[in-house]
């Protein structure tokens, strides 16, 4: 069995492979907050010009003004950390990735450039009027600058969404053999793709819990502290209702998101779910006995050991119905017929069929350069479009090669799930203990108490400084455990879609540039060591800031 | 009194903003510092554009092709 952890000093593209996942796991430490404390803060400033309008007493109207002015502080200083990080993965394109960067260059330019164009001038635009225009511009226009920010951050995200969609479910393009290039045929095929779409959804309304984790826990140390009760409270009001929409939406777009992969990767979802034989009724596992490092014996196993599932669940969330078909591993390797009867070909019949796309574009580009008749360039382009759509199978030698790593893919998905739905549980909790609902908050109250997991003098009471200190604890806790999560959803896409860097069209080893593993390497050493020095700069910074805390009005 | 122009009021937000920094000296200096590293350190010695350097200018298809072709065997 492929013993994943050896192989990641095993060469060229596993060094590459380590060095882009550990370069997209820093940068996304920072967008989720970025993105959550924009709409936080948009909220927050909103509050204080109603309140500014309304004139309201100086002192309500100074208060949320403070209260905005310090989660933009903090917004502040994880975008200052977070940004350019990203450009390094475009750098690791160019010089680890360049087979892969030539085929996608025309599809990722224009995502990329607007994406560029945006971040530029609405950002440093807008950002720069955030923090310099309070006594420069009218209260409205700040506010307006406050929400574009965070709009501009939103759309940043949109582009290179799209970007990552694309190479999931590579739609609205045109493989063009003279140039060697995807050409991009309908912008509006790629940019609104369902994969596109699913993907921006899920990944910013999950980046809003992470900033209402965020607020949550940064509030609640407060309330250990006993200092900045007011702005803690109330900022912990706006945050669970931001943090238990964003879970719940999480929870509904994840769904989408997996009905999706489904479709259009069914053997990411087999992966995810350790499924090695489908078929129709499948129920939704729970949990198993899946090693996470070893990939197992899944040609010969019936199903993972252990096995402990929701009966018809999967093919429910699959497919709409209890008793829709999900393929497992071994019938897409083996080939299966869908309900409706079409055929998907087995793994030796892509491999097949890819390699006889790659002789007739290898004859179309010979017989091109050797200046041959078009009827002969006509019939080795017939020949490579009737099989392109298996161009990568070309490039596998085991069909074992299409199977990606089951383990991390199985428990990253719980990972992500289990933490997900606890954070619905904290949401909710807190969102009890921390607004009068009716019937509800006095229930919890009194259950918690019954359970011995809050004094009972406070079972009748409402208001979130009444929350039980174990909650307080937990809030912070739940800022790592948010992280963990909101990481093993890209540890799920990204992983569940190995071999592929493009579905279906390039493999990991033909996508990769014909480096010394060396180099790549040492460049891999060189970025952890500069990742986890930005990194102890950043969490350094934002505490001393959190312990200062607001200027007090 | 005159009123400000535009552009006169879009350079004193920029500049009366950088001046009266206080944590955002410390924010622009790990920019400063992180892009010089980015972009000159890592760029020009670590990330070369393969491309660039291994194909011929205006042969970046073939050598791709080749590429791919050969990665087949």
């Amino acid at each position: 069995m492929q013993n994943i952890l050896l192989n990641i000093d095993a060469g060229t593209i596993d060094w590459s492979r380590a060095q882009f996942a550990l370069t997209a796991i820093y940068h996304w430490l920072f967008v989720p907050l970025t993105l959550g404390l924009a709409l936080i803060m948009g909220i927050c400033e909103t509050i204080y010009y109603k309140k500014l309008r309304a004139a309201e007493s100086t002192q309500t109207v100074g208060f949320w003004k403070e209260t905005s002015k310090f989660w933009q502080r903090l917004f502040g200083i994880n975008f200052a950390m977070g940004v350019a990080t990203g450009i390094i993965l475009e750098f690791e394109f160019g010089t680890n990735w360049s087979n892969y960067s030539w085929l996608v260059g025309d599809i990722f330019g224009a995502p990329l450039a607007v994406e560029g164009i945006v971040a530029f001038f609405m950002e440093s635009t807008f950002v720069a009027v955030m923090f310099f225009g309070w006594k420069k511009v009218s209260a409205g226009f700040h506010l307006a600058s406050t929400w574009l920010t965070g709009i501009g951050a939103t759309l940043s995200a949109w582009w290179i969404l799209v970007a990552n969609a694309w190479m999931q479910n590579p739609v609205g393009c045109e493989f063009n053999p003279d140039t060697m290039r995807n050409e991009m045929t309908s912008f509006a095929d790629v940019a609104l793709s369902s994969s596109a779409v699913d993907k921006f959804l899920h990944t910013v309304i999950s980046a809003w819990i992470i900033g209402a984790v965020f607020v949550v826990a940064v509030s609640c140390w407060y309330l250990l502290k006993k200092r900045h009760t007011e702005l803690a409270v109330k900022s912990i009001r706006i945050a669970v209702v931001v943090g238990i929409i964003a879970a719940l939406g999480a929870a509904f777009t994840g769904h989408i998101s997996g009905q999706d992969v489904a479709k259009t990767q069914p053997m990411k979802l087999a992966a995810m779910e350790a499924l090695y034989n489908g078929g129709t009724d499948q129920g939704l596992t729970a949990i198993a006995l899946v090693n996470p490092i070893c990939q197992p014996d899944y040609a010969n196993e019936e199903s993972a050991p252990l096995k402990v599932e929701m009966p018809y669940f999967l093919s429910l969330m699959a497919t709409n119905s209890i008793h829709g078909y999900v393929p497992g591993i071994n019938d897409i390797l083996n080939g299966y017929t869908r309900p409706d009867g079409t055929r998907e070909p087995s793994a030796d019949e892509k491999i097949a069929r890819g390699k006889q796309a790659i002789a007739a574009l290898q004859a179309y580009r010979l017989a091109k350069a050797e200046g041959a008749s078009d009827s002969i360039l006509t019939a080795q382009l017939s020949i490579f479009n009737e099989n392109k759509d298996y161009f990568g199978y070309g490039y596998v030698t085991d069909k074992s090669q299409l199977v990606p790593p089951i383990g991390l893919n199985f428990w990253a998905f719980r990972t992500m799930v289990g933490v997900g739905c606890l954070l619905i549980l904290f949401f909710g909790l807190v969102l009890m203990l921390a607004f009068k609902i009716p019937f509800f908050s006095v229930f919890t109250r009194r259950l918690l108490s019954a359970i011995g997991l809050m004094d009972e003098a406070h079972a009748d009471v409402h208001g979130a400084t009444r929350m039980p200190v174990w909650l307080y604890w937990a809030a912070i806790i739940m800022v790592p455990l948010a992280y963990i999560a909101s990481e093993s959803g890209w540890l799920v896409a990204e992983l569940g879609r190995q071999p592929w860097t493009i579905q279906d069209m390039l493999p990991t080893w033909a996508a990769v540039s014909d480096l010394q593993a060396g180099s790549v390497a040492l460049t891999f050493i060189l970025f952890l060591g500069l990742f986890t020095a930005m990194l102890g700069i950043e969490i350094s910074i934002m505490l001393k800031q959190i312990k200062k805390g607001p200027k007090e009005s | 009194m005159t009123k400000e122009g535009f552009w006169s009021r879009a350079f004193h937000l920029y500049y009366d903003g950088f001046r009266s920094m206080t944590l955002g000296k410390t924010l622009w200096a790990v920019i400063l510092i992180k892009l010089f590293i980015i972009f000159v350190v890592l760029k020009i010695f670590f990330f070369p554009n393969f491309l660039s350097s291994h194909a011929e200018k205006g042969g970046e298809a073939d050598f791709v092709a080749t590429e791919l072709i050969k990665r087949t065997h």
